[in-house]
């Protein structure tokens, strides 16, 4: 289970914009009618987009009221997974997978120029306002260690020098491209450079 | 070496294009309309020849599944729900299928969910997988394009709607009963089984569950033919298996093989060696951080497949190779994972919530070496208190790698604790507390 915290500064209202709305009807058809609750999780996404990427008890609220489920259950749902952000993150929000297979190819590397580029501390907003950065357990791009995801993109094959580079880019507001920085197809095997030592 | 011609997955990397089009040139939704006129039994005996085990971990025969299904449909609807759920540390074989081979997923499932009776299939992608669950919603509509979904699919005479239900970063909703809840709109925590969700499942209804890669080689086996698939690998574990070798080698690589193929095998000509060559390999994980790692004398001749491994005491798992070389602090690597697991459990059975941080608080000690010898065999019982007492596999998949570590590396572990406990004082230790918390006054 996470640990999060849920944010001092809430804002007392929350509302769909209309396009979320139409999003949201468009949403409920694809579940029984009778079970709408299921839609309880694409909503909390929706809320999160519209709201710069985290989640005020408002909109929780005002989900719970739209599904006509209780409260608390859009709470324990929000605070259960932990891709549901309850306090602000930088606009660019930077996670740092480093269970074993990354740690294993150089993940704590990574951490440590997040710290020393970004913020100190995991989850604080950098001193220009538009990056944080937070370790986070695996997420399934194993064979490209280390990685990291900016927002919805994956960055992988990564070293301290490409790590750098893109930890300027954010911070200039000018984010590289997603994808491998050792230039590999996908998940294919590199050609072996002769003396095979072509590796993190 | 697996044939060109047996692979499966022709695409795994992207070398031919993932849209319809291209999909279609490489066989996808050739004559699916004349297999689904075959039949339930017909799809169901082909599946139970072709021996095909599922590929999400658990190994389950999935034509034995499919045939658990009622045979007609009742009162409620029937529901066939993909688990692309893919969280295990080392695994990363779905998100190639989602990305590269969208239509075989998509072609299974409407033949899969003909052979249980569902018109309707859910695909639970995990919440950051959001450009490959894209991707998939992309292929999705080109089928609905060509009629290949909706109502009279690809010309069966059967209506077939796939809906996609992203995650949102809960590894315990690879779990299917999890994932059911999940979709329901809850906290993804595992049901008691039974009724299994093949009777009692999604909404109350008969579902069932499967992995993205079981789904996606059943239109092949149907093409090709159950005994085809059955010809390969071993009796029992047969066909093919996609493995990602992940860790210190010198070219990890998503990879599809024969199963049982030798790991050394797998290690060295796919993955291109172990860094610093054989002799500086320390352990492999075979199948996803939750099956026991093996010592370097087991990696030199075991086979991949299910019971070879159960014999020596792991399990293919999901087939994530993660491979340790001697540069590694194996205890670290091991600790990091029971982190993982502290991190992961979603808290609904106490062995399990208290025992996977109990176990990675103690790992820890031992990495910074504050651990004294009595924790080892605290450690020990631990991981034995949590197994066989959680609701869901978890509880295994959390106890496992540390009983793995230990059985392997004891020796390794016992090197770094020392003699003299932490806590000078004389408690009256009622059993099986953990020392260091009572360092902390409100423990």
């Amino acid at each position: 289970m996470s640990l999060k915290k849920v944010h001092d500064n809430q804002p007392n209202d929350f509302k769909f914009s209309e396009e979320n709305l139409k999003k949201a009807e468009e949403i409920l058809t694809k579940y029984p009618e009778k079970n709408q609750k299921s839609a309880v999780m694409p909503f909390l996404y929706l809320a999160q987009k519209q709201n710069n990427n985290w989640i005020p008890l408002a909109a929780m609220k005002y989900i719970a009221n739209y599904l006509s489920m209780p409260y608390i259950s859009v709470y324990e749902i929000a605070t259960f997974y932990s891709m549901y952000n309850l306090a602000p993150v930088g606009k660019h929000f930077i996670q740092v997978c480093t269970t074993t297979p990354c740690l294993i190819r150089g993940a704590d590397k990574i951490v440590k120029l997040c710290k020393e580029k970004i913020s100190k501390n995991e989850n604080e907003i950098s001193k220009n306002g538009n990056c944080s950065w937070m370790e986070v357990e695996c997420l399934g791009a194993c064979v490209s260690a280390p990685m990291i995801q900016i927002n919805d993109d994956y960055y992988e094959d990564l070293d301290e020098k490409s790590t750098l580079e893109i930890l300027d880019s954010l911070i200039k507001d000018k984010p590289l491209k997603p994808g491998s920085y050792r230039g590999r197809k996908n998940t294919a095997p590199e050609k072996q450079s002769i003396n095979g030592e072509k590796h993190a | 070496m697996l044939k060109e011609e047996n692979k499966i997955f022709k695409n795994l990397y992207n070398n031919l294009g993932w849209e319809i089009d291209n999909a279609i040139k490489r066989d996808d939704w050739k004559d699916t309309k004349n297999l689904i006129s075959k039949g339930r039994e017909w799809i169901i005996s082909e599946v139970k020849t072709s021996e095909l085990r599922g590929r999400g971990g658990a190994g389950f025969s999935t034509g034995l599944k499919w045939s658990f299904a009622p045979k007609e449909v009742g009162s409620r609807p029937h529901y066939l729900v993909i688990n692309a759920d893919e969280s295990e540390p080392g695994t990363c074989k779905d998100r190639d299928i989602l990305r590269f081979e969208p239509q075989k997923l998509i072609e299974g499932c409407l033949i899969a969910g003909y052979a249980v009776n569902a018109h309707i299939c859910y695909i639970y992608i995990r919440g950051e997988y959001f450009n490959e669950g894209k991707r998939l919603q992309e292929a999705i509509n080109q089928a609905y394009a060509k009629n290949y979904l909706g109502k009279n699919a690809c010309g069966s005479g059967w209506d077939f709607d796939i809906h996609i239900h992203f995650g949102a970063g809960a590894y315990i909703c690879g779990e299917e009963t999890a994932l059911l809840e999940s979709i329901e709109g809850n906290k993804g925590q595992p049901r008691l089984k039974p009724p299994f969700p093949a009777l009692v499942g999604l909404y109350g209804c008969p579902t069932i569950v499967n992995n993205v890669e079981t789904i996606a080689v059943v239109p092949t086996i149907l093409r090709r033919g159950g005994k085809w698939f059955a010809s390969m690998g071993k009796p029992k574990n047969t066909g093919t298996k996609i493995f990602c070798i992940s860790g210190n080698v010198n070219l990890p690589c998503n990879v599809e093989e024969e199963m049982g193929i030798p790991l050394k095998d797998l290690i060295e000509k796919h993955a291109g060696g172990v860094v610093g060559g054989w002799k500086n390999l320390q352990a492999v994980i075979p199948g996803g951080s939750s099956m026991p790692l093996l010592s370097k004398k087991i990696c030199d001749t075991i086979t991949m497949d299910f019971d070879s491994l159960i014999e020596n005491k792991s399990g293919l798992g999901t087939a994530g190779i993660v491979v340790i070389n001697k540069d590694q602090d194996i205890v670290e690597c091991m600790a990091r994972i029971a982190r993982f697991y502290k991190h992961e459990s979603c808290g609904q059975c106490t062995p399990c919530r208290e025992g996977s941080g109990w176990m990675w608080r103690i790992l820890d000690r031992v990495v910074k070496r504050k651990a004294t010898f009595s924790d080892i065999n605290l450690l020990s019982d631990v991981t034995k208190q949590i197994e066989g007492h959680t609701i869901c596999a978890f509880g295994e998949g959390s106890a496992w790698p540390v009983q793995g570590l230990l059985r392997h590396f004891r020796k390794e572990v016992e090197s770094r604790c020392r003699e003299e406990p932490l806590i000078k004082k004389k408690i009256d230790n009622p059993y099986l507390v953990d020392q260091h918390l009572l360092e902390n006054k409100n423990a």
